[in-house]
């Protein structure tokens, strides 16, 4: 849970039911496994495999990457706000590891 | 150290088997027979139609690692008419898969972006599944100049 790692944006505030752009971006090489060290070996294969957005505990977006993936794997999507609640984000690795962030909006 | 002797030799042998280059970045490669097995596969080999998806990919690049995509999806996100996923699988990668997307009407707009790894100038095809089972296919092309594109 390195959270310097992670980006979040979303918008402070909102009217109810806006549709609010959300960004996120996570900093990880996201190795392909395609690529080979000098001496032929293949780098191993190290990705963050699943993404989750959740709104108050409900999953509203969810991600698959693999390898065609970039590196540090950037996502904008929309989501519908009715109520002020908090919003949380999971990405979880190939290897076990996790990342997780938080922000909250206030709808009006 | 490299003298020149071993150097002269080795940059031989690199000739003699035919400049090797794309040896260097992945040994299996997919073609787009290989992206259209994986997309069946993804959407339970229902019936594809085209239209109702529009990508924006830059229409030339020397960023092969990083190129910048935006998928969008003509539906009005409702209750009972809404994407359930965007899957996007590249046509001439090492492997074809790049990502999956899982949507719901809480998005209320049908519009994904990403960056995502194109090795050479190619095809990429997206397959957006309804909430109905009908499954729309996209498809947007990239052209790769220099270096060895997205080896990263």
């Amino acid at each position: 849970m390195m959270n310097r790692q992670v980006h979040v944006k979303v918008p402070r505030t909102a009217k109810r039911g806006e549709v609010i752009r959300v960004m996120t971006k996570l900093n990880h090489p996201m190795e392909s496994g395609w690529r080979r060290r000098q001496n032929g070996a293949i780098v191993a294969k190290d990705l963050i495999g699943e993404f989750a957005c959740q709104f108050d505990g409900a999953e509203v977006f969810k991600a698959e990457f693999d390898s065609g993936t970039a590196g540090n794997p950037f996502l904008s999507f929309f989501v519908r706000v009715n109520r002020s609640g908090r919003f949380h984000f999971i990405w979880s690795g190939q290897n076990g590891e996790r990342y997780y962030k938080a922000a909250d909006i206030e709808v009006s | 150290m490299l003298n020149r002797r071993q150097l002269l030799i080795l940059c031989g042998a690199w000739a003699a088997a035919g400049f090797p280059l794309n040896g260097l970045v992945g040994s299996a490669k997919a073609g787009p027979r290989d992206a259209k097995k994986r997309l069946a596969e993804l959407t339970g080999g229902a019936e594809q139609k085209k239209g109702r998806i529009s990508i924006t990919l830059p229409k030339v690049t020397d960023q092969g690692r990083f190129v910048p995509i935006r998928i969008s999806v003509d539906s009005p996100m409702s209750e009972d008419d809404y994407v359930k996923a965007i899957h996007v699988v590249a046509e001439r990668n090492p492997t074809p898969e790049i990502a999956s997307f899982h949507l719901s009407p809480a998005n209320g707009k049908a519009q994904v972006s990403t960056r995502i790894r194109l090795l050479k100038t190619q095809v990429v095809v997206v397959a957006a599944e309804m909430s109905d089972g009908s499954v729309y296919l996209g498809k947007g092309r990239s052209k790769i100049t220099g270096g060895t594109g997205g080896c990263g």
